[in-house]
Order: structure tokens, then C-alpha cells, then sequence
């Protein structure tokens, strides 16, 4: 086949879905949550619900997820997106509310908002992307981040002593009543993509029979934090991150499975 | 006429949101304002008009909870007191920001820090000027009487849409427990769903049609040209209410010598001075503020021309009393008094205040 024959219409084998803008994305080559955000939106594409989707976009690296989401979106504050999410979905009932957040985000300055966002069983999605560090801000120390893990506010390796544990909040509020669906996944390979999709798929499904909160943990690579080209990022984080924290559902309908 | 009540200043607010058709309210508690949130999870709302109420998990859960549910359209409001108001002033920053509309009640205890459960009016310098992050103003209503609490929550939704902006509603720990009687407004019917995507959905999150650009609820901007422009279009607005929005009420400054600015509490303490004044013969008269930002400086300027002093009378060290020199510009002496703390000035001490500073000056 000739390069005119490849791209008759005919012979489309993949097109990036409506539901992303053709802003180019700002995230770094290799890095997971551009990703994150194509099988979010695909999802919503899927079910025919984007005219009623309404996103809330973290502080952090995707903190302009609202210029690739071709959808209504709100920007909260930082750690504050459960809570925006809950004053949106109170008012609208009838739409379907989601935040997208990362691990400094959520686990960190917004960790009240998660837990109580969580406990109240408010009937949103929430994708949380732990990378292990601060991406935006030039890769400081996470709630997340690994012990011995070099980061430019550890930069001898966290210190568990002084810094504490790496937090592992998914596990936290899979204990809450409030939530539904707790699960961690990836999105590394073609294989975890098309698995972390599904639980994307069935977060917006349970929101859809308004059963509660559902909570997807992405475990993700930050190679620019870690200083790391994608390859090796990607390869540390099933080595080092998967350890931490195992892929897999935590709590399936209710009941916890882990 | 509607109905009349005998109600708490907390109360009454409590109850005008609903009656002006609120979609949610949002809030934590705190002395001296619990009776807000309390009254409307008495009264249940949700059964009434559809309103939603929720107990956040703190004042900065409740303002960001205002901010998504404003940037989806609907009519929020949170209320709290001066620790719990200085938590949302993130929030606020951010809906300044965004250019959302919302009500925000602060009944104002002493203070800093934890301070007093008594009354104050130390936050004037947080509501007036900015409070939070960033060149921004709020539109600023002092109430001075329980029925102004009923009235003034319908006015400032009425505000804060019209330019879409958030209006403080700043009362004090007296107008807040005090009982008085109230004319209740009527019930305006909440805007529908529809209607709400009718009128807003060049702006809210309400879920984006196939027809339209998506809308984005947003104080982010990278580009600092562009920032400062929408700085630029943000002090356009102040300017606007500058120019429509200025509120006051002159009480006997007709043929007034000498001048009491006041607001809220203080104001109605300086009735009382007022005609232990006249009684002696001192032709005293009232300005009180009803906005504080937009702050009346042309008409208190125009005061000066004819009159012989000021006397700023707040609950504070002395914050309002900068605006009033500002206004006076030097043409006649502008003196502060107020005890503060928690501590309320008698009539008595403000009049002693007028002679000494102004008049004996
Ligand atoms: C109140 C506040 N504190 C601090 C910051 C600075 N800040 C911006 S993003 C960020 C960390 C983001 O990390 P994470 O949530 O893990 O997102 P990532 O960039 O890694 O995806 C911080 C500390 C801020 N914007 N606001
Ligand atoms: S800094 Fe890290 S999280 Fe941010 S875009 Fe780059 S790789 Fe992704
Ligand atoms: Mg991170």
C-alpha cells in the first residue's frame, strides 16, 4: 500500500476520540497521564454522556486537562476537587461529575476532601494519578514517594523517620462505607491501558446507578521527576512503584476484595 | 406584605436564602453564626423549594463546594465567622478569579487568632480590600438590623449575578444573635434547570452541547499579558460598581456640625449617641454605610465641604476610619473610636469620643 491507499477513510483503524481537543498535550514525551486522559474521555465518548460530564481539573501537571477535555470543566484548587466535584454534583444530580488529580493533590493538601468526599459517598468518580512525586512543581517529595526515594526535597532518599510513610490513601478509604468501587491501576502497557479503561468505564457505570463513589488509583510514571528517560521510568516503576502499591481492585460492589 | 417574625439576625438570613429561591448552601460551624445552618437543617429546605444543605467538612471544603456549585449556574451561599472566613479566603480568591456569582455571610467575632465568640468589626480590612490572593474586590453589604439580614441576602444574589462577582454580606456577632421583628420577603420560585441552561450557558459548567465552545470554570492564566488584561476587565467591574452600586443612609446630616460614620452595630449604637447629642445641643448626624466596598468617598467628600469633623465609629483598632480620611482628604479632622476584642462601645463612650477628639479638638 502506498501512503495515499493507508490513509483512505476506509481504512481507519484508530481515531482519537471528539472528547479530546487538538491542543497539543503539555505533558512531558512518555508521560502517563496524557493517556489517562484519552481512555477518560473515550469512556465518556462511549457511553454518549458527554453532554452531561462535567470534569474537575486538579493543581498539578494536569491542571490545563480542561484545554484536552473537550467538555465543560472546572479548575479547583489545589487538593480541593472533591469538593468542587461535590458542589457540582449536589446542585446537578443528574450529570455525571468526575475529578482528575494527583497524588500531591489529592493525598496530600486535599486529603481531608478525599476522606470526607469519600465518607460521604458522594456519587462522583475520582482518578487519582500517583506518580509518586511532584510533577508540576519540579519534583519535590510526595505523599507517595518511595522510602529512599530521591526527590528534590529528599534529596538523599526519603527518610521514613523524619518523613514518614508513603501514603497509601486508595487502601485508606476503600475502609470508608462511602465508597463503591476501589481499584489501582496502570497505564504502562497496551494490556493495563485496556484494563484501566474498563474500571474507568464501570467508575461511570456506578455513578450512572448512583451506587456511591467510585476511585480509580493510577499508578504512573513521572520521568521528568525521576530523571529518567520513559523507557527506564516506566521499567522503575514496575520495579520500585508495583511493589508499593500492587495493581488490582481493592473493593468491588461495596466488599472489599483486598 | 409578607410575613412578619420574630427571628434572630442568623435566623433571618437563614430563612431569606431560602425565600430567595437558593439552590445550596454550604457551611461549617461556628460561633456566633451556627444558627444558620442549624435553622435551615431545621426548616429542611430540600422539602420546600429543592434547596440543597450541606455540612462541609470544614470552611475551606464549603467555599470550594460554592465554587463548583456557582460555576454550574446555581445560587450558593456559605456563611461563617471570622477564623472560618479567613479559611475560605483561598476559595473566594478563586471565585473572584473565576468571576462566579455567590453569597458569603461573615458574622464577625474578635479577634486574631481564635479570638472571642463576642462581636467585632475587625474584618473590614479582609472584606474590603481584597481578603485573599490577588487584586480583587468583593461587593460588600453591612447590615444593620435583622430585617437588613432578611434583605439583603435577595440583593446580593441579585448583585453578585449581575456582575457575576461574590457579595460579602459582612454582619457582626450583635445583628447575628439579636432578635427582632422581620417583614419575611415572599418566596421566589429556584430557577429551573432549564432556565438556568437557557440563561447561563454561555459561561457554566452545565454540560457542553455539541453546538457550543465547552465552558471552563478557570483563574488560570500563563500568559501574563493576558493576565493583566483579565485584571484589566476585573477592576473595569469594581469601577462599575463604584459608579451604580454605592449605598448609604444620612440620618439628620442636613444640618449636622459633626459626623458619625458607622455601619452595622456601631451604627445603630451611634443613634443612641446621636440624640444624647442633639439632647445638648451638638448637631450630630449619622452617615451609615450599607456598601462598604463599593465605599461612598465622593459623598462623604461633599460632607466635608460643610461640615466641621468626622467620627469613625467601628468595633476595630481603627480600619474603616482610613477609607473615611481618604474620603475627607484633609478638608476637616477624621478621628477613630471603638473598643474591640469583643468589647461593644456604649453610647456614652462614643459620645464622650465626639467631644473629646472632634468637637474639643
Ligand atoms: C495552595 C497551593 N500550594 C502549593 C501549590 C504549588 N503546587 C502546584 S502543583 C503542586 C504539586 C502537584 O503534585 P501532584 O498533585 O502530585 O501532581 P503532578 O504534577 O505530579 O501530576 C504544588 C505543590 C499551589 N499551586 N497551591
Ligand atoms: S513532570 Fe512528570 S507528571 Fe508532569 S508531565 Fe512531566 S512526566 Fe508527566
Ligand atoms: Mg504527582
Amino acid at each position: 500500500m502506498d501512503i495515499k491507499e493507508i490513509i483512505k477513510p476506509e481504512n481507519l483503524v484508530y481515531k482519537k476520540t471528539e472528547l479530546m481537543t487538538d491542543a497539543p498535550l503539555s505533558y512531558c514525551p512518555g508521560c502517563g497521564h496524557g493517556t489517562a486522559h484519552r481512555i477518560t474521555m473515550e469512556v465518556v465518548e462511549e457511553m454518549g454522556i458527554w453532554e452531561d460530564t462535567i470534569g474537575v481539573a486538579p493543581v498539578g501537571c494536569s491542571v490545563l486537562a480542561y484545554d484536552f477535555m473537550n467538555i465543560d470543566m472546572t479548575q479547583a484548587a489545589h487538593g480541593r476537587a472533591p469538593a468542587v466535584a461535590t458542589g457540582i454534583k449536589r446542585v446537578w444530580p443528574e450529570k455525571y461529575v468526575f475529578t482528575y488529580q494527583g497524588d500531591g493533590d489529592l493525598a496530600a493538601i486535599g486529603g481531608n476532601e478525599t476522606l470526607h468526599a469519600c465518607n460521604r459517598g458522594e456519587n462522583i468518580v475520582i482518578i487519582f494519578i500517583n506518580n509518586g512525586i511532584y510533577g508540576m512543581t519540579g519534583g519535590q517529595m510526595a505523599p507517595t514517594t518511595l522510602p529512599g526515594m530521591k526527590s528534590s526535597t529528599s534529596p538523599y532518599g526519603r527518610v521514613i523517620e523524619t518523613m514518614g510513610h508513603p501514603l497509601k490513601m486508595t487502601e485508606l478509604i476503600a475502609q470508608l462505607p462511602g465508597t463503591y468501587f476501589v481499584t489501582r491501576q496502570a497505564v504502562h502497557t497496551a494490556a493495563a491501558v485496556r484494563k484501566t479503561k474498563k474500571a474507568i468505564r464501570k467508575a461511570f457505570e456506578i455513578q450512572k446507578e448512583k451506587k456511591g463513589l467510585a476511585f480509580i488509583e493510577i499508578v504512573s510514571n513521572c520521568n521528568s521527576g525521576w530523571k529518567m528517560n520513559p523507557v527506564d521510568a516506566n521499567n522503575w516503576m514496575v520495579d520500585n512503584m508495583f511493589p508499593y502499591f500492587p495493581l488490582g481492585d481493592i473493593k468491588v460492589d461495596g466488599e472489599l476484595v483486598k | 406584605m409578607g410575613e412578619v417574625k420574630l427571628m434572630k439576625g442568623n435566623e433571618a438570613i437563614a430563612e431569606a436564602a431560602i425565600r430567595a429561591g437558593a439552590d445550596a448552601y454550604f457551611g461549617y460551624p461556628i460561633t456566633p453564626q451556627s444558627e444558620v445552618i442549624e435553622y435551615l437543617m431545621v426548616e429542611r429546605p430540600e422539602d420546600r423549594t429543592g434547596m440543597v444543605v450541606l455540612q462541609a467538612e470544614s470552611e475551606i471544603a464549603a467555599i470550594n463546594m460554592v465554587y463548583g456549585a456557582a460555576g454550574a449556574g446555581k445560587k450558593v451561599m456559605t456563611s461563617s465567622s471570622s477564623p472560618g472566613v479567613s479559611l475560605k479566603q483561598e476559595g473566594i480568591s478563586y471565585i473572584a478569579g473565576a468571576e462566579l456569582p455567590c453569597v458569603i455571610v461573615n458574622v464577625v467575632r474578635g479577634g486574631p487568632g481564635l479570638g472571642t465568640i463576642q462581636p467585632s468589626q475587625a474584618d473590614y480590612f479582609q472584606s474590603t480590600k481584597g481578603g485573599g490572593h490577588g487584586d480583587y474586590k468583593l461587593l460588600v453589604l453591612a447590615p444593620a438590623s435583622v430585617q437588613e439580614m432578611a434583605d439583603f441576602v435577595d440583593q446580593a444574589f441579585d448583585l453578585a449575578f449581575k456582575y457575576r462577582n461574590p457579595v460579602l454580606i459582612l454582619s457582626d456577632g450583635v445583628i447575628g444573635q439579636m432578635m427582632e421583628k422581620v417583614v419575611m420577603p415572599e418566596q421566589k420560585p429556584r430557577l429551573t434547570n432549564d432556565e438556568i441552561i437557557e440563561r447561563y450557558s454561555d459561561w457554566a459548567t452545565v454540560g457542553k452541547k455539541k453546538s457550543r465552545e465547552r465552558n471552563i470554570i478557570t483563574s488560570l492564566e500563563l500568559d501574563p499579558y493576558r493576565q493583566e488584561a483579565h485584571n484589566l476587565k476585573l477592576q473595569e467591574k469594581y469601577k462599575k460598581m463604584e459608579e451604580n452600586e454605592v449605598r448609604y443612609e444620612m440620618i439628620n446630616c442636613e444640618d449636622a456640625d459633626y459626623i458619625i460614620v458607622a455601619y452595622g452595630s456601631s451604627a445603630r449604637i451611634a443613634q443612641k449617641t446621636m440624640d444624647q447629642a442633639r439632647a445638648k445641643g451638638l448637631k450630630v448626624g449619622i452617615f451609615r454605610l450599607i456598601t462598604l466596598f463599593p465605599f461612598p468617598k465622593n459623598e462623604i467628600n461633599k460632607l466635608a465641604d460643610r461640615v466641621k469633623g468626622f467620627l469613625a465609629v467601628e468595633m476595630s483598632a481603627g480600619q474603616m476610619i482610613e477609607d473615611v480620611r481618604l474620603a475627607v482628604n484633609g478638608k476637616v479632622p477624621a478621628e477613630h473610636y471603638g473598643r474591640y476584642g469583643g468589647v461593644i462601645h456604649s453610647p456614652e463612650e462614643v459620645l464622650a469620643a465626639l467631644e473629646q477628639k472632634i468637637i474639643g479638638g
